[in-house]
């Protein structure tokens, strides 16, 4: 998995290539972490072409959206494919992350 | 016919995607659906290795983790044991009904397992702990 960070005043834009999961959620986390500390305000997570995201991907959401919220942003997810989308329904978490189909849809939303 | 894999692991999570992968394989070939070889499968069984060699083994290295696969056209059939003490399945697993399920950091592994295979058992053995995850191709 690799992830690239693209920054214009406070929205971050992160694309995901490939899986979220228990070996890369930390580097991930630490990464958004790091943004938000340097003032991003509005996260815009791309999975359009990513795999499957484990419980500890979830977690790492989970816990961005919350520190997010803390400083007056959002998280917002974009691309999710049918397979993922599947996953935020099981686990409820689509009640806690605006889920967007595009990128435009979801700054459109500022 | 029975395909069977045998793994035994070290306590590193690097491990994880090569099999994750070998058993994704296995599957493709016996003609499991899309959608399982590519949420169910690879979810689940991440889940419990992550789940083996963080809690089971306690992150200790040197403690291996025995996965044991068996595939066929009817169902997969995934064992994986630890050295750990094991665990109570029920009292571990959290749902989406509980009061801090949109909070909390982690908590979901047990029961993602239990929603994307149709069987999840647990065993105390001898030198460890077994879980054994059913996965039935229709």
């Amino acid at each position: 998995m690799s992830f690239s960070l693209e920054h214009n005043d406070d929205v971050l834009i992160v694309t995901v290539e490939g899986q979220l999961v228990v070996t890369n959620r930390q580097e991930f986390k630490q990464a958004i972490l790091e943004a938000v500390e340097q003032g991003a305000r509005v996260v815009v997570v791309d999975f359009t072409n990513s795999g499957y995201i484990d419980s500890s991907g979830l977690g790492a959401l989970v816990s961005l959206s919350r520190r997010l919220r803390e400083a007056g942003g959002d998280l917002r997810l974009v691309g999710l494919n049918e397979d993922l989308r599947t996953l935020f329904e099981l686990t409820r978490l689509d009640a806690l992350f605006p889920l967007y189909a595009t990128r435009t849809d979801a700054l459109g939303a500022r | 016919m029975i395909t069977s894999r045998t793994w035994v692991l070290a306590s590193e999570l690097v491990h994880i995607e090569p099999v994750v992968q070998d058993i994704v394989c296995l599957c493709q070939e016996a003609g499991f659906s899309a959608r399982h070889c590519r949420l169910n499968v690879p979810v689940a069984i991440t889940e419990a290795l992550a789940n083996a060699m963080l809690r089971g083994n306690a992150n200790e290295t040197l403690r291996q983790v025995r996965v044991v696969v068996e595939v066929t056209t009817e169902r997969l059939l995934v064992e994986v044991t630890d050295e750990g003490r094991g665990f109570d399945l029920d009292c571990a697993e959290r749902t989406p009904d509980d009061a801090d399920w949109l909070d909390r950091e982690d908590g979901r592994g047990v029961y993602l397992m239990r929603q994307l295979m149709d069987q999840v058992e647990n065993h105390c053995i001898d030198a460890g702990h077994r879980l054994r995850l059913i996965l039935r191709r229709t």
